[in-house]
């Protein structure tokens, strides 16, 4: 293994066990986002149609994402342990590379539990749909591990993630929706592939700035 | 003459409007030790924090030649996670540092800090004194060339105070030290070749 | 003298500007013909136009700035960056401002979904206001410097991605029912067009020239009356 990815493996290991321990995490997202969409049964009117349902499915993932974002950097800030991990020799990128993939994990184990209950509340569920959730769970990731870092570092950290998040999450609520409604998915789906190339790629890149002065 | 390893002049740093650190000139040569005195509040923390490179200097140069895996840091706070044991925290810098044979010297640490028995307990229950000693181990762990140190004896009790002073008399004849205290008299075992007042 | 020098700059360029603006307004109002689809009204657009793009250019000098930072570290490009985000989002609300207008000009609301640089300018304000949030909310120094330089290019990043959503959600977000030509730039059009566009691109230079003027006014002070204390 290089040197790289042992480094990866070794701060990603650290974050799984992490949530392990403390067990925070994972469950309050699971609450979250069965409780979110049962809220939304309520919110929508008797006529909406089962598309408007999908719709606010990618509504229930972005802000269950932002729950599971505002833990992320979390134990690194108390104890000032980012500290320690900057001053390692490692590449300051897979501290980034390896708190994107919780984040992807823990995401994903929320929605092991949402879209079935999705299925079970309003619609079933399309290979689409689970392809597009696959795909949005990287951008989300890979953007929001970089945002979680900035605001990890200002003073109104809870207040600031929700507000760098959401805009550039738009385009991934785009895609998930029509890969979820549209008759032809695979144009949303490329569209998926295409920002999480392009924003796991500035992300990789400029996470160093982000925690070095 | 060989070059120093830390070289600074006119060195500032200010935080928004406040400066803390005003004209610091400085030259360390290899295997040298400076003392950083002051009163709280006097920037000894931000200078070093400087020399590890956490921080830019606002102004004036500094140049310390001595790559990240070659300095070991030891801070305020003892930068490890709370919800780990011990071994784990050091096991992951460990593999960070890249520390040949991980598990020997860790081993070896704990049982010099007197951590062994405590070595799987969560660092969120340890006391100020055994986080201060695991602290120290993770300083030491990859064995640094230049040893940047803030308070060491922070909340150490007698015991470990003599620990470290023999710890630190060793250290000072083989690598570079950086100790920042505001208690000079206690650096009885590192004779100073270099003092630098806040 | 030097000061004089410098303010110069400033001077000049709004100068050309407040020319350059009122000439094309002028045209704009009295000479060139009437559009034949949409007649008087469609005459904002030689203004909600040139805004747009002064705003694009704003954002793109802005990432160009916060290169310069990343690369160098030299700190001075984090005050250039910053003010070049600010015009773009004064710009950016002119935008909205004018659009909005000309839907409701156009189409009796102030506000329409199917307006494809309108709901983009909507995203994009949302996410440069954001900037200033961060650096309100972060201490000033490099670190703060560095987050607005990478946030900034993430801006640029975002526009053309965004568009491309924007065109992708329409055929599920609401069907295309107004089509808007542009309009056939005769030529007397593209002249009036690009008068309108060469004064709000000076007018963005002056008001960045101004306002970093007395930004870096500021910061000298500052650290003057740092040195005597």
């Amino acid at each position: 293994m290089t040197a790289y990815a042992s480094d990866v493996a070794a701060l990603t290991r650290k974050d799984l066990l992490l949530e392990l321990r403390s067990r925070d995490t994972l469950p309050s997202l699971l609450l979250f986002v069965v409780s979110a969409l049962v809220v939304f049964h309520f919110a929508l009117p008797a006529s909406s149609s089962r598309l408007a349902a999908g719709g606010l499915l990618w509504v229930a993932i972005v802000f269950t994402a932002l729950l599971a974002l505002g833990r992320a950097f979390v134990a690194e800030r108390a104890e000032r342990v980012l500290d320690g991990l900057v001053l390692a020799p490692c590449d300051r990128s897979a501290i980034w590379l390896a708190k994107g993939i919780s984040v992807a994990v823990f995401l994903a184990v929320a929605e092991a539990i949402a879209v079935p209950a999705f299925a079970l509340f309003f619609a079933p569920v399309t290979w689409a749909m689970i392809g597009a959730i696959a795909l949005a769970d990287v951008g989300i990731a890979a953007v929001g591990t970089l945002l979680a870092a900035m605001a990890a570092a200002s003073r109104a950290r809870e207040l600031l993630l929700p507000l760098l998040f959401l805009p550039p999450v738009i385009p991934l609520v785009v895609g998930g929706v029509g890969a979820t409604v549209a008759e032809d998915p695979g144009r949303y789906l490329a569209f998926l592939a295409l920002y999480d190339l392009l924003f796991a790629i500035l992300s990789w890149a400029s996470f160093e700035y982000v925690v070095t002065e | 003459m060989a070059r120093p390893l830390i070289t600074a002049r006119e060195l500032e740093k200010r935080f928004g409007d406040k400066r803390v650190l005003r004209g610091i000139d400085l030259d360390l040569a290899e295997g040298q030790t400076l003392v950083v005195t002051g009163p709280n509040g006097s920037g000894k923390s931000t200078l070093l924090s400087l020399l590890a490179g956490l921080l830019a200097p606002t102004a004036g140069e500094l140049e310390v030649r001595a790559s990240r895996a070659e300095i070991g840091y030891l801070a305020h706070e003892p930068l490890v996670y709370r919800e780990l044991t011990a071994f784990e925290n050091l096991d992951l810098y460990g593999r960070l540092y890249r520390v040949p044979e991980r598990r020997e010297r860790i081993g070896m640490l704990f049982e010099r800090f007197r951590l062994w028995d405590a070595r799987h307990e969560r660092v969120g229950s340890f006391s100020r004194g055994m986080a201060q000693r695991l602290a120290l181990c993770r300083t030491l762990l990859h064995e640094p060339r230049l040893l940047l140190l803030d308070e060491p004896y922070g909340g150490l009790d007698a015991a470990g105070t003599s620990l470290l002073d023999a710890e630190l008399a060793e250290l000072a004849t083989e690598r570079t030290l950086v100790v920042a205290t505001h208690e000079p008299e206690r650096l009885a075992a590192a004779t100073p070749s270099v003092k630098l007042a806040l | 003298m030097s000061t004089w020098l410098r303010n110069s700059r400033g001077a000049s360029l709004s100068l050309a500007a407040f020319g350059l603006l009122v000439a094309g307004v002028a045209l704009a109002v009295f000479w060139v013909p009437n559009d034949a689809d949409q007649g008087f009204s469609q005459r904002i657009f030689y203004l909600h136009v040139p805004v747009a793009l002064t705003s694009y250019a704003c954002f793109g000098w802005a990432a160009w700035k916060a290169l310069r930072l990343l690369q160098t570290r030299d700190q001075r490009y984090d005050l250039e960056s910053y003010t070049a985000v600010h015009m773009g989002v004064i710009f950016g609300a002119l935008t909205l401002a004018t659009g909005s207008i000309w839907a409701k000009i156009s189409w009796g609301r102030w506000w329409v979904w199917s307006e494809r640089q309108l709901v983009l300018f909507l995203i994009l304000f949302l996410f440069y206001s954001a900037y200033f949030m961060l650096r309100y909310s972060t201490e000033p120094g490099p670190r703060r410097a560095n987050m607005s330089a990478v946030y900034a290019l993430f801006g640029v990043a975002l526009i053309p991605v965004s568009f491309l959503a924007i065109r992708l959600a329409e055929s599920f977000i609401h069907p295309v029912v107004f089509n808007r030509h542009g309009p056939q730039m005769a030529g007397s059009m593209f002249l009036t067009f690009c008068v309108c566009l060469a004064g709000t691109l000076a007018l963005a230079a002056a008001l960045y020239q101004n306002e970093l003027t007395g930004k870096r006014l500021d910061a000298r002070l500052r650290a003057l009356r740092e040195a005597l204390a």
